[in-house]
């Protein structure tokens, strides 16, 4: 990590700590959003960081994973992913208004393609003022208003379906699927990252459990089972942030099409982010199934954190689709240049 | 960590790439499946007289760890005969930390050669995971020590020229403070190598130590101190020395055989869905794999002991490995039983070999409970419970 982005590591770290955590995401339900926190970020002017430097911006993807991993890590009830990912689309189609630019109004992504006129599940869906949406071919920009109104789902999020009605074109034809391609595979990296914060707190925070909770006359983390459930997890919990953090270095040298599957020698950004999220989700299912259970029927109490986590390792890690799909998908990049379809 | 390589290191990977494509011969690999020794003499030779043997000894000369770890993986993807080269340069590496000038001159210096090799005397038939209570006796008599006992999966004891043997020296002292460590010429009197054979190929030993005298300057490190040294020897062989991407030969034999092998409904196994599903996971897992590995290469790269980060990439491949391992052989079914040289084996028999192989690297290097009791005590910070 560079000195710069150990300053933006401090910086996000302190302002998730600070402003969102498990408190906010409670407090935040049902809609799944805090929208205090929300005005407090904007002040920052992180939703406009991931657009380019002349316009404001100037973050990296790197850049970008870090203040994933700090939001995933305090589970903050904030769009700044799917935000950040729809202000790099939206300036690369010079489509960008300054309200987006400042988190005034908040933009989004329809991350799965428009089916029969409506958006479903969207990520952002009852709170995004602009939604982008992949139609066939054509590149939408949804600006009708919001719901506000959340579907009750797993991982309190603020989940909605939208319809097109309205909507503008901002692109077409082959430009049009390139670049919610790429956005797509943005988006993964960041949620990975993102899944990776979720992964850290759920070992600190079971660590920190088992070293305090006694049964038998002893801290239960000096149960060997027990060591050696969490001990598979740091291991896990570094191999997908490296695997995230390629995945960003790939997008930042818009590396495609250096595959050698039979070699291991693998670069192409797609194939990086889609092997990240896959990853990282499994990850962060393991890390909060065992976060879970060592905290015994705490773990599933309302009151304990662990549980919040645990939802939401589960629903970000396959809200775009199911992993076994991801995994087909990610088969036919990995096996096109095989000579195999 | 960067995940672009120098240019040094590029350089030093095509070298390495470019001689196993050259001097790697299907005899090679057809002959240490025969018989079961990962060893090829000729073949590290070779590598010797190419110069890059250097730069495989852990923390010798100005060469970069990243360089180390380079050869030993590309060695481990082509499937190369790489087991006894590993703990030869281990020993060298050990030598290069605690060692004499009489050690470096007499075995260091022959080591690099590519013409000699070591083997490793830890395991004791009652002492495996509990290497530190070894009761192998060293005696010492004026300047010469007299040692008996035994040894136990002493692999590449019958190719070697030495054994790195960790002895008890003081019965009457905690157990980790009475070891001292020897490098024992394997042609000294009194020694006696038994082969022990495997569910796989690979063959080991074990070797029997009888009034077997040595001068004292064959001693590694002070008297008692054995542990530091065993110490040194570990965090050196931790992750970056092979044995952290077992799963890429397999896959590209799996590949092989999954675009040529009929499936259900005139369509082929590569066609099949759950297949491509378990490609694209091991293609995941050996990633990570990698990454995990050029970490501790990484961290030693800066100056750093990945003694944890070695056990974090080890427990990950091998266990993953394994898991691979079960999915192929029960997608090819019965033909995924066939052996080597069998009629209609599937992989050409690899799937039936990396089935048998797989079970062994959860055991040797340090089991994965023995890791993952050092992850949760050194890194997670959890109560010592032994
Ligand atoms: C093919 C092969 C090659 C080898 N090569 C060498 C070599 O060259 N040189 C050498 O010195 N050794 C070598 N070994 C030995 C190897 O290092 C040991 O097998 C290993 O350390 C385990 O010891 P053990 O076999 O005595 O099993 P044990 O120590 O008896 O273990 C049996 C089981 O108990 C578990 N266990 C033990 N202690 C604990 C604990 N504290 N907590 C939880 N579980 C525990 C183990 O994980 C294992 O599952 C080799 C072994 C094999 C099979």
């Amino acid at each position: 990590m560079s000195a710069d982005q150990e300053t933006i590591q401090d910086v996000f770290s302190s302002f998730f700590t600070e402003q969102t955590g498990p408190e906010s995401a409670r407090n935040s339900m049902p809609l799944g959003f805090d929208a205090k926190a929300w005005e407090r970020l904007s002040e920052t002017g992180a939703p406009g960081m991931g657009v380019s430097l002349p316009a404001g911006g100037g973050a990296s993807l790197s850049d970008l994973v870090i203040v994933a991993e700090e939001a995933g890590a305090k589970i903050a009830p904030l769009p700044i992913i799917d935000h950040v990912v729809a202000t790099r689309i939206l300036e690369n189609l010079d489509s960008l208004e300054p309200e987006v630019l400042t988190g005034t109004l908040l933009a989004g992504l329809a991350i799965r393609p428009v089916e029969n006129g409506v958006a479903k599940s969207v990520p952002t869906g009852s709170i995004a003022n602009r939604l982008i949406a992949l139609d066939e071919d054509k590149l939408l920009l949804i600006n009708d208003e919001p719901p506000n109104k959340s579907l009750p789902n797993h991982g309190d999020l603020p989940i909605a379906h939208r319809g097109i009605n309205g909507a503008t074109v901002i692109s077409e034809g082959t430009e049009a699927t390139e670049v919610f391609e790429r956005g797509l595979n943005e988006w993964k990296t960041l949620i990975s990252a993102f899944l990776v914060g979720i992964t850290r707190s759920s070992i600190e925070m079971t660590v920190d459990y088992v070293k305090e909770r006694h049964q038998f006359g002893k801290p239960i983390g000096s149960f060997q089972s027990i060591q050696h459930g969490l001990a598979d997890l740091p291991g896990l919990y570094d191999g997908a942030r490296l695997l995230v953090n390629k995945a960003a270095w790939a997008g930042d040298r818009e590396i495609t099409g250096e595959i050698n599957l039979t070699d291991n020698e693998i670069s192409d950004f797609a194939t990086l982010s889609s092997m990240s999220l896959i990853f990282a989700g499994e990850t962060s299912l393991q890390a909060t199934d065992r976060g879970l259970h060592y905290h015994g029927g705490y773990g599933f109490s309302e009151e304990y954190d662990i549980q919040l986590f645990y939802r939401r390792a589960r629903a970000w890690s396959q809200i775009l689709n199911s992993p076994s799909d991801e995994c087909l998908l990610l088969a036919d990049l990995l096996l096109e240049d095989n000579g195999v379809k | 960590m960067d995940f672009e390589l120098s240019q040094k290191a590029i350089d030093f990977r095509s070298q390495v790439k470019k001689f196993i494509s050259e001097n790697l011969t299907s005899e090679i690999t057809l002959k240490m499946h025969e018989t079961g020794t990962f060893n090829d003499k000729s073949f590290n030779e070779s590598l010797a007289a190419e110069g890059l043997l250097a730069g495989a000894v852990p923390g010798y000369g100005d060469r970069d760890p990243v360089e180390l770890y380079l050869l030993f993986n590309e060695l481990e993807k082509a499937g190369a005969p790489y087991d006894g080269l590993a703990v030869t340069m281990l020993v060298a590496g050990v030598i290069n930390a605690v060692g004499t000038e009489f050690h470096r001159e007499e075995v260091l210096n022959k080591l690099l050669t590519g013409k000699h090799n070591c083997c490793l005397g830890y395991s004791e038939p009652d002492y495996g995971s509990d290497v530190a209570s070894i009761i192998t006796k060293a005696e010492k008599i004026e300047n010469r020590w007299v040692i008996n006992g035994q040894k136990m999966w002493t692999t590449m004891a019958h190719e070697s020229d030495w054994v790195l043997l960790l002895t008890r020296t003081n019965s009457d002292v905690p157990k980790h403070k009475g070891m001292t460590m020897f490098l024992v010429p394997m042609n000294t009197p009194g020694i006696e190598i038994q082969p022990v054979a495997t569910m796989a190929s690979e063959r080991t030993n074990a070797t029997f130590y009888d009034n077997v005298e040595v001068e004292d300057q064959w001693r590694l490190g002070e008297i008692d101190d054995g542990w530091s040294v065993m110490g040194v020897a570990l965090a050196l062989e931790r992750g970056v020395m092979g044995g952290t991407n077992p799963a890429v030969p397999l896959l590209k034999h799996v590949l092989n055989w999954a675009e040529t092998t009929p499936s259900e409904n005139k369509s082929l196994m590569i066609d099949n869905a759950l297949m491509r599903e378990r490609i694209a996971r091991t293609a995941i897992i050996n990633q990570v794999g990698q990454l995990l590995t050029l970490r501790a290469a990484w961290i030693a790269a800066t100056g750093g002991m990945p003694g944890v980060e070695g056990s974090m990439a080890k427990i990950y491949a091998s266990e993953e490995y394994q898991k691979v391992v079960g999915w192929f052989q029960q997608m090819a079914g019965a033909e995924g039983l066939l052996s080597f040289g069998a009629e209609d084996a599937a992989a050409s028999g690899w799937i039936d070999y990396d089935a048998r192989h797989a079970p062994v690297t959860t055991i040797y290097g340090g089991t994965s409970e023995i890791n993952r009791n050092n992850i949760a005590e050194r890194h997670l910070g959890l109560p010592r419970n032994r």
